[in-house]
């Protein structure tokens, strides 16, 4: 008696949980707003990239053309691909000693996978990712980028 | 000439008597069956063609995506592109095949669900042959298309062409005893199996709600037995792309795999309009028995558009299994068969008997 309900109580089952699978899909079926491909070339003008998308590496710069980068090189030390390189200079700080701040940060993004290792080592949280991603060039040597801009400097109290 | 989109009898009758004032019956005969060929190769091209850029834009739908949208003004020539790559490609000949055999399979297939197509009657008058058995000579005939796929297996010399011909086999010979059990529910309420005389008697109801219970149920097991019966998924373990390659069609290229892969959507296609014929009343037009005027706005709707978009709907319900579900292992499915639905199909037939007896039918 016990198995003659089990065989309908299992039909009933499979019935419901099938119905529940079709009712999902058809949803999605009947409301076509849902749909999340981004028809690229077409929507290129007003194309949204998401905030956490990794386009590219950049150092951030702030209105006044600062940045958070003391030279340190950890982010060098980090990148497993060799794509980053620090060239840090000596400056004489305000207390007679002298100072290292960043002079080149190159960025070969020819050779980075994106891992993001430099972003999340980096201790003063001066690096991180655009939504940039249309990185095509006709030559290889414009992918080797200097990251921080001419002129800028470091932010008081940061080093 | 009398052209109506309503009745096509009178334009057939028409092409009859023209082809019999010209030549001698004989070669009436002969022209009129060469021009039903013909008219079927295209209409099964078109609907084949057709069905793939449906499945793609269904599944797409049902998956949050686009589908094709490049080719044509929303992809709708992606299938005829998919059609032209796939006739200039190389056949393949695979080494220590079985080629006589291997080379008969795929027009086996397709001839079996082109003799079915011909026993479909598509809208008033317009029906190639209307046998009396009707119905029986369509699950004999589509079953054959069963022998193409073992031979196409046994051919490729290929351990996965060979696995899902096998499964095939075993699927189709278990579910066919389905097919033809649900389709006596409504040979038992019909009392025929002559496709016009069962669409006729449709007029005043469809069947699925003429026989209320048992025919709903009879149309579920229906639906799954005959998705399975078409190697369709979620019972596409024929194919089982991530299992077996692609089953019994591994080795082939070109034209020839391209003539399976009509086959299969023509089936869907066959089956589908067996479906709506039986159940769903074919061409005849949504009547409910007493109301004169809704009975007549749903006339001036033609014959063929109702066939079309009963077939269509249950294509789509079709094309909805395959993309919800996971596909079943070999055990299931036989366990779904044997121990699920032929008993409650036996127990239907009772039901569905007793209920004629005691005219408790609409």
């Amino acid at each position: 008696m016990n198995s003659f309900f089990k065989y309908f109580s299992d039909i009933f089952h499979g019935v419901k949980s099938l119905l529940i699978g079709m009712s999902v899909t058809g949803r999605y079926f009947f409301s076509p707003g849902q749909i999340v491909t981004q028809q690229y070339p077409e929507n290129r003008k007003d194309l949204q990239m998401f905030e956490r998308f990794k386009g590219e590496v950049i150092l951030i710069h702030d209105a006044n053309n600062q940045h958070r980068c003391n030279g340190c090189g950890i982010c060098e030390n980090n990148c497993p691909n060799g794509s980053i390189e620090i060239i840090s200079a000596r400056v004489p700080g305000e207390d007679g000693k002298p100072k290292r701040i960043i002079d080149k940060h190159i960025y070969h993004l020819g050779m980075c996978t994106f891992c993001g290792l430099c972003v999340k080592n980096c201790p003063s949280n001066a690096l991180g990712f655009s939504q940039e991603f249309e990185h095509a060039v006709f030559d290889r040597s414009k992918l080797n980028k200097v990251l921080n801009k001419p002129g800028s400097s470091i932010i008081k109290g940061v080093e | 000439m009398t052209f109506n989109i309503y009745d096509f009898t009178s334009f057939t009758t028409w092409i009859d008597q023209s082809l019999n004032s010209l030549m001698s019956p004989t070669l009436a005969l002969i022209t009129e069956m060469v021009i039903i060929g013909v008219v079927f190769l295209l209409f099964y091209a078109v609907v084949g063609l057709f069905l793939v850029y449906a499945e793609r834009k269904v599944c797409a739908f049902m998956q949050n995506r686009v589908g094709p949208n490049r080719v044509g003004p929303y992809g709708i020539f992606q299938t005829i592109a998919d059609f032209i790559k796939l006739l200039m490609k190389e056949l393949v000949y695979i080494k220590d095949s079985d080629k006589l055999l291997f080379n008969i399979a795929p027009f086996i297939v397709i001839i079996a669900s082109f003799m079915a197509l011909s026993a479909i009657p598509f809208a008033k008058g317009l029906h190639a042959i209307d046998f009396d058995i009707g119905i029986l000579y369509v699950i004999a005939v589509s079953s054959l298309g069963v022998v193409g796929i073992l031979l196409a297996g046994w051919s490729s010399n290929n351990k996965y062409s060979l696995i899902g011909a096998m499964r095939s086999g075993a699927q189709i010979v278990s579910y066919e005893l389905s097919v033809g059990l649900s389709l006596l529910t409504i040979i038992v309420l019909a009392g025929t199996m002559q496709f016009s005389e069962i669409v006729e008697m449709q007029s005043d109801g469809w069947f699925l709600f003429k026989g209320h219970i048992p025919a709903f149920i009879a149309f579920v097991v229906f639906l799954i037995s005959s998705t399975a019966e078409t190697n369709r998924g979620p019972f596409d373990l024929a194919e089982a792309e991530s299992e077996l390659t692609a089953g019994f069609h591994t080795e082939y290229s070109g034209i020839k795999f391209a003539f399976f892969f009509l086959a299969e959507y023509m089936n869907m296609f066959l089956v589908a309009s067996i479906a709506a014929t039986v159940f769903l009343g074919g061409w005849m037009p949504f009547h409910i028995s007493g109301w004169a005027g809704f009975n007549t706005i749903m006339d001036y709707i033609p014959p063929f558009v109702w066939y079309i978009g009963k077939t269509a709907f249950v294509i789509w319900l079709m094309m909805w299994f395959k993309w919800t579900f996971p596909r079943l292992r070999i055990d299931q499915l036989l366990t779904l068969e044997w121990k699920y639905l032929l008993p409650i199909n036996l127990v239907n037939i009772l039901l569905m008997a007793f209920l004629v007896l005691m005219h408790w039918h609409f």
